[in-house]
């Protein structure tokens, strides 16, 4: 199956963040990914619709998963990848990010998937970059990578995602994941609830268009997807929290506070996980329940599909700039 | 244990008394029947004690009072820790003797109590000695240090009535907004000492006139008033509990009233000394007036007494502070800070009503039904089935105050030989009397 075949409906040229898509732009990335999905699981060829195409992954913050994944997407679709890692570059050598925009111009390359450690920092690049400008998180803003496979993996596991009640845990407050996924639900039509204790939910985050709560069994009832997120180690040493155990005690989700939920309640995390305090081990090794491996393979297939589009859209763009 | 056993012989009957509740307005002749460790029945109807069961013992209370147990919701215990200035058992024999039922301890035991281990070993060994209920506060953050929070949902679970960092302040405006929100999470109430340590570091009594001619740096107002500012705002900014501990100038009582108009959900005590005390009480270098937040001047004495009138001020606590000899008897500056307060909390209260400042009823809402209500304590109140915690006084009795006569193991009252009326003359938990005069 040829995905390039179908009427292109996403419609920018970078993708920086969900917020602001319509409902048929990430349903038409999910259908191309969907196929991907398919194609990879059974190490089948896929178009090269990206050979010739240089992607430079430029991540400034350590990544393993987020970047391999991009680097595997990339490859899979015929691209020739370039990996920059900011530690041993010049950038670390006080290059401002506007002059490495003009540096990375020079090699021309296709499309740039960056990771930044600030918020908007991607958008800034992608406004001097003369190539497709793929958001791969920034700060605490968005990572919509994440939450397109979040929704493919919900979507294949329940079906549909518009209806489900969808409760998003833990640190909210810095999580570009938990952003992203909440303007995607929404924008499908799931009811998206957040939970976490008030030093990680201010209450105004409900201006995003979810319900708060600050009770793990309260925030879970009758939910169908449960998506927990990562607690950073700094943040439970008292600054935003007591400890480690009293997290767990309060917010790790473990069976008893899990049977609140659906019975068929599916269990998700973007990783990587704090084993024992966000999540017990039980829950997160389930077989039956935690989509958590599903996720990282869903990434691959969300990503080719987001390289497809962009790419598609850029080569549109130049072919009207005449270039 | 044979329950039926200890349920026939366990009834007791208070008879001939003036019942007060505070908390249902009930001021009538009438009595109280105890059954084991529970209130059974009260009213008028057991005024005489006529028409009972022969097996119910009989107390005569010869036309006292006889009310709720007192509520003392601010306490220093100096174990564990410090067991020469004070112990639970001389803190229990001390606050019983003074009609008090329950009392909240302070977590700035050594160790500190920012551990559920305390929270435990403290509750337990009330428990055994069975004399006033103790139940702990939680620190707010680790070591009382103000930096990070303590485990508050644990401490909470485990028996920590509410959180404070007792004698210190939060100082840090960004923790004690973190830790009202997060108190938030588990409806947990914070009790602050309002006091800017950067103007309070150094100081001994009240900055002013007197400080001035004593040469003793002085402690300004404004330490306090500035962090009870700070702090209903920050209140109202996360929605948190907040309580005020010993409040003791004007403009904090002002600042609390208009925060209380608002809606912010704050609430505050004072102690005696600052409604019966002013600044003059340290002259002559008397350490034993020594005291944190320090006594102030009269006009703010004024007010406090106004703030209790007109309800600003919720409830009235000792704020027991043991300190042995060894820490008082110093100079003026190097001397501890702190007064022992249990057995003279409610004769002192009493002087609101006979200066008629307040009606005997509005006066013991105070101690009893008042701080019950804000730390959510099932007690305080004259109510069928709750523990029968009962104190029993005389208003008019007269009682000149000897420190030296004090049950406390610490003697540094402040008011030692101060001439006062309504002495607590009986005092009984769940049932059992344990303490007559």
């Amino acid at each position: 199956m040829s995905t390039r075949d179908r009427e292109l409906r996403f419609t920018h040229r970078h993708l920086l963040g969900i917020e602001g898509l319509y409902p048929f732009e990430i349903t038409d990335i999910l259908d191309r990914a969907e196929g991907y999905a398919a194609l990879n699981r059974e190490r089948a060829p896929v178009p090269a619709l990206l050979e010739g195409r240089t992607v430079i992954n430029l991540f400034f913050e350590n990544s393993t998963r987020t970047s391999t994944s991009f680097e595997r997407a990339a490859k899979r679709l015929g691209a020739d990848v370039i990996n920059m890692n900011v530690q041993t570059s010049s950038i670390k050598k006080g290059e401002t990010l506007i002059d490495t925009a003009s540096t990375l111009n020079a090699m021309h390359p296709d499309v740039l998937v960056v990771r930044h450690g600030d918020s908007g920092a991607v958008k800034l690049l992608s406004q001097k970059m003369n190539c497709a400008v793929l958001n791969a998180g920034d700060g605490t803003h968005e990572h919509p990578t994440q939450a397109l496979l979040d929704a493919l993996t919900i979507r294949r596991r329940k079906g549909n995602i518009t209806g489900l009640t969808v409760a998003i845990c833990g640190d909210i407050l810095h999580s570009r994941v938990a952003r992203s996924n909440i303007h995607l639900l929404s924008a499908m039509g799931a009811r998206v609830r957040l939970v976490a204790p008030t030093t990680l939910l201010p209450s105004n985050m409900a201006v995003l268009g979810a319900e708060v709560f600050h009770d793990m069994r309260e925030g879970l009832k009758d939910v169908d997807v449960v998506m927990m997120l990562r607690l950073q180690k700094e943040r439970m040493e008292g600054t935003y929290l007591p400890s480690q155990r009293e997290y767990f005690h309060f917010y790790g989700l473990d069976y008893d506070k899990l049977s609140v939920a659906k019975e068929d309640a599916l269990i998700m995390h973007p990783g990587p996980m704090n084993r024992g305090v966000e999540i017990d081990s039980d829950v997160a090794d389930d077989f039956e329940r935690s989509a958590i491996q599903e996720q990282v393979e869903m990434g691959v297939a969300a990503r080719m599909a987001c390289l497809e589009v962009v790419t598609a859209n850029f080569e549109a763009w130049r072919a009207e700039q005449g270039q | 244990m044979n329950s039926k056993f200890e349920k026939a012989t366990n009834r007791k009957v208070y008879i001939n008394a003036r019942l007060i509740d505070p908390a249902s307005n009930l001021d009538i002749q009438g009595g109280v029947l105890t059954d084991g460790e529970l209130i059974a029945d009260f009213g008028p109807h057991l005024v005489s004690g006529d028409g009972l069961a022969q097996d119910i013992q009989v107390i005569d209370c010869e036309e006292a009072c006889l009310a709720p147990g007192l509520i003392d919701m601010r306490v220093q215990l100096r174990e564990p820790g410090e067991e020469h200035k004070g112990t639970l058992k001389s803190a229990g024999v001390s606050a019983t003797s003074g009609g008090i039922t329950s009392m909240v301890s302070l977590p700035n035991t050594t160790p500190v109590t920012d551990d559920m281990s305390v929270v435990e070993f403290v509750a337990r060994r009330a428990r055994k000695l069975g004399l006033t209920k103790v139940y702990p506060y939680g620190a707010i953050t680790q070591g009382l240090k103000g930096k990070e929070m303590a485990e508050m949902g644990m401490l909470a679970e485990s028996g920590a009535v509410a959180f404070t960092d007792g004698i210190r302040a939060v100082s840090s405006a960004k923790v004690m907004r973190k830790a009202l929100s997060y108190a938030r999470n588990y409806n947990l109430l914070l009790v602050q000492h309002a006091e800017e340590p950067s103007l309070a570091d150094g100081g001994h009594m009240n900055a002013g006139e007197l400080a001035l001619r004593m040469g003793l740096t002085g402690i300004p107002t404004v330490a306090e008033t500035i962090m009870v500012a700070r702090d209903v705002r920050l209140a109202e900014d996360t929605g948190g509990r907040l309580h005020f501990a010993h409040i003791s100038t004007a403009e904090s009582i002002g600042i609390i009233r208009r925060a209380k108009e608002r809606g912010v959900k704050v609430t505050c005590d004072t102690a005696p000394p600052y409604f019966s005390l002013n600044e003059l009480a340290v002259g002559d270098y008397r350490t034993f007036a020594k005291l944190s937040p320090p006594l102030r001047g009269e006009e703010d004495r004024q007010a406090i007494i106004e703030g209790i009138k007109d309800g600003t001020i919720d409830v009235i606590a000792s704020d027991h502070a043991p300190e042995d000899e060894d820490s008082k008897r110093l100079p003026f500056a190097q001397a501890a800070f702190g007064g022992v307060g249990l057995e003279t909390l409610l004769p002192i209260t009493l002087e609101l009503y006979h200066n008629k400042h307040l009606s005997l009823l509005e006066a013991l809402r105070k101690i009893t039904c008042q701080p019950a209500d804000i730390l959510g304590l099932p007690s305080g109140r004259l109510e069928k089935g709750l523990a029968a915690d009962l104190m029993m006084f005389n208003p008019e009795r007269g009682w000149k105050i000897d420190a030296d006569q004090l049950t406390s193991k610490s003697k540094n009252s402040p008011f030692d030989g101060r001439l006062t009326q309504g002495r607590c003359l009986r005092t009984v938990i769940d049932g059992r009397i344990v303490f007559e005069l």
